[in-house]
């Protein structure tokens, strides 16, 4: 079964706005697209369209937040990352208020909008910034308790949905938990840390690897920030190697995080799967996965790679 | 410090408001003189700071936490208070001052300002000062969050006012016009901004670093209602305040025509003085004409 994160951040903004008056929501002339549109027709009156003015929204956002209201604001990855950074840090971050940064359209994934669609520098952005929770959901089912989560949880919170529709991982039981990874499949050859749409992909992985013997773990981290240090240390001693996956730019994203807890408290060899050098084009999605190396057999090859360099 | 003659005696402004504050004509003139005296010595003391722009609001600031402004210092956090969002966040110092003046805080606090662990940063922080609504620092947010606030209080069906000071070289910056689209589209009448116009910024005039003007027909022309006054005159902000009230479906703003670091001869009009600290000669003389 397929379905996109974006659409179970609608379903789940009407739950939470059901249950909770004071959940107001914003968007930036997109919510057809982001899917925020949902909430408007049954809120109209919570539901506030700022226009293509993404920076101004952000600062309204924190104006509601100041006075109790739960505000989700939502725009592409690469507006309520890129283009709203300096009302994220300074209205938001800094003071901390109960701002839901919703972000779809993460990834270069979005496909055929172009390099200046695809967000992949936002987790570089965000996971810096003081009080927010950082959290990319791996599935549908994930991203509906993503939200319900932060609708929950005081602070700011930056959610990363995706625009296409991806393979639903987790079943009705599944129990997200801010902060707490999850492991899919357990291994000792060697660990998988995936985030987002590369979950998917690194559980093919580590079913191939199984025909030539290779125990392989395989962990969600869905919250970026705060990481969940316990379990990649886990990782790391009992596999010995740890191979990262996302949909991101190399530096600066969940690896970059990842590889700094390893190499402080239990240094093993790394590989990272992410998007080397912004070179990303128009193109189908499949495509654009491929061309960028995040695919299964690029996840497999690296595994083996990371395996070979044990000590 | 002479009253407008041409807008009749104080006690015409504001006078339907139950403030926790009612100061009679003289005794403002005496708290605006108190907080132009904190401003020299606490920027003073901290050796930085931008007093000009301090100096240039203190008749507004005054005039909204001494009798306009419903507010409580027992209770900053009273959900019906008026509310005073300092957006140009640089002027720390004269919220710091009326804040203290108020007993939001211990006068002796001020001294602190700018000091390792001190609450009283450079710029404002709402976590840490009770009676400031927003952080600020950055320049162009704080109308934008002003309308958030303003949003806020009609679900709620309280009937607050959101009062926003905003520099003129802010509103350089595009994010304070897509705040001005979103009051006037909302009709956020419980809005009512003021520009402190004072004609300066760091590297020189309005006019030649990038001119405003027409600056009140922009306002216009974005829907709002616009007043133009003289800031430094208390008559006329209170009743541009009163006016401002009266108008119903947009939201207001009042161009305050000041003097950047008003009533200090040395800083009047001197741009020096924007972020710049009086030395210890220069503080002795403008308490003494302070006096």
């Amino acid at each position: 079964m397929l379905e996109s994160t974006r659409d179970a951040y609608a379903k789940a903004l009407l739950e939470v706005g059901r249950k909770n008056a004071d959940i107001v929501v914003l968007d930036a002339d997109l919510a057809k697209s982001t899917k925020t549109i949902t909430f408007a027709k049954e809120f109209p009156d919570r539901f506030f369209d700022c226009g293509i003015a993404e920076q101004n929204m952000m600062s309204i956002a924190a104006g509601l937040a100041a006075s109790g209201k739960v505000p989700f604001a939502s725009t592409f990855a690469v507006f309520a990352s890129g283009r709203c950074f300096d009302q994220l840090r300074v209205s938001i971050a800094q003071p901390g208020l109960n701002v839901k940064v919703v972000a779809t359209h993460g990834g270069i994934t979005v496909g055929e909008d172009g390099a200046s669609h695809q967000g992949i520098e936002d987790l570089a952005l965000i996971s810096p910034l003081p009080n927010f929770t950082v959290i990319v959901p791996a599935d549908s089912v994930e991203a509906a308790q993503a939200v319900e989560a932060a609708a929950k949880t005081q602070g700011p919170f930056y959610i990363r949905m995706s625009r296409s529709s991806t393979p639903v991982i987790f079943g009705d039981d599944y129990e997200f938990s801010i902060g707490k990874s999850v492991t899919i499949r357990d291994g000792k050859d060697a660990a998988i840390i995936a985030v987002g749409i590369m979950v998917a992909p690194a559980i093919e992985a580590a079913e191939r690897l199984t025909a030539d013997g290779i125990d392989c773990r395989v962990i969600n981290m869905a919250t970026v920030k705060p990481l969940d240090e316990e379990a990649i240390l886990k990782a790391a001693a009992e596999t010995g190697c740890v191979v990262t996956a996302e949909e991101h730019l190399v530096r600066g994203g969940v690896g970059s995080a990842i590889a700094q807890v390893v190499a402080e408290n239990q240094p093993v060899p790394m590989e990272f799967i992410a998007i080397e050098r912004n070179n990303a084009k128009s193109g189908k999605p499949e495509l654009l996965l491929e061309r960028c190396c995040l695919t299964d057999s690029d996840i497999e090859q690296a595994v083996r790679s990371c395996i070979s360099r044990k000590g | 410090m002479q009253l407008s003659k041409n807008n009749g005696s104080l006690s015409n402004g504001a006078s339907d408001n139950a403030g926790a504050f009612s100061l009679s004509d003289a005794e403002l003139l005496d708290k605006a003189k108190t907080i132009r005296r904190h401003i020299v010595e606490m920027v003073g003391k901290a050796g930085s700071g931008h007093p000009g722009g301090s100096l240039s609001a203190v008749e507004i600031v005054t005039a909204l936490y001494f009798r306009a402004l419903r507010h409580n210092p027992k209770n900053p956090q009273w959900a019906d208070r008026d509310r005073f969002i300092l957006s140009k966040g640089h002027a720390a110092p004269v919220l710091y001052a009326a804040l203290a003046e108020c007993d939001y805080m211990p006068v002796e606090e001020l001294s602190t300002l700018r000091q390792l662990d001190s609450r009283l940063q450079g710029h404002t922080d709402m976590t840490t000062v009770p009676g400031v609504e927003m952080s600020a620092g950055s320049l162009g947010q704080g109308l934008s969050f002003s309308v958030g606030v303003a949003l806020a209080g009609r679900l709620d069906k309280r009937n607050y006012w959101v009062y926003t000071l905003l520099g003129d070289g802010e509103c350089d910056e595009g994010q304070v016009w897509e705040a001005a689209m979103a009051a006037a589209h909302y009709k956020l009448d419980r809005m009512i901004a003021f520009v402190d116009y004072n004609k300066l910024q760091i590297d020189g005039w309005n006019k030649d670093v990038m001119n405003l003007e027409p600056f009140t027909d922009k306002w216009r022309a974005f829907g709002w209602y616009v007043i133009e006054i003289d800031g430094n005159d208390f008559g006329q902000v209170f009743s541009a305040i009163d006016s401002a009230k009266k108008v119903s479906n947009q939201p207001k703003m009042i161009i305050a025509h000041t003097v950047k670091g008003k009533g200090v001869s040395y800083m009047e009009n001197n741009v020096d003085f924007h972020g710049k600290a009086p030395n210890e000669e220069e503080i002795k003389k403008a308490l003494k004409e302070l006096k």
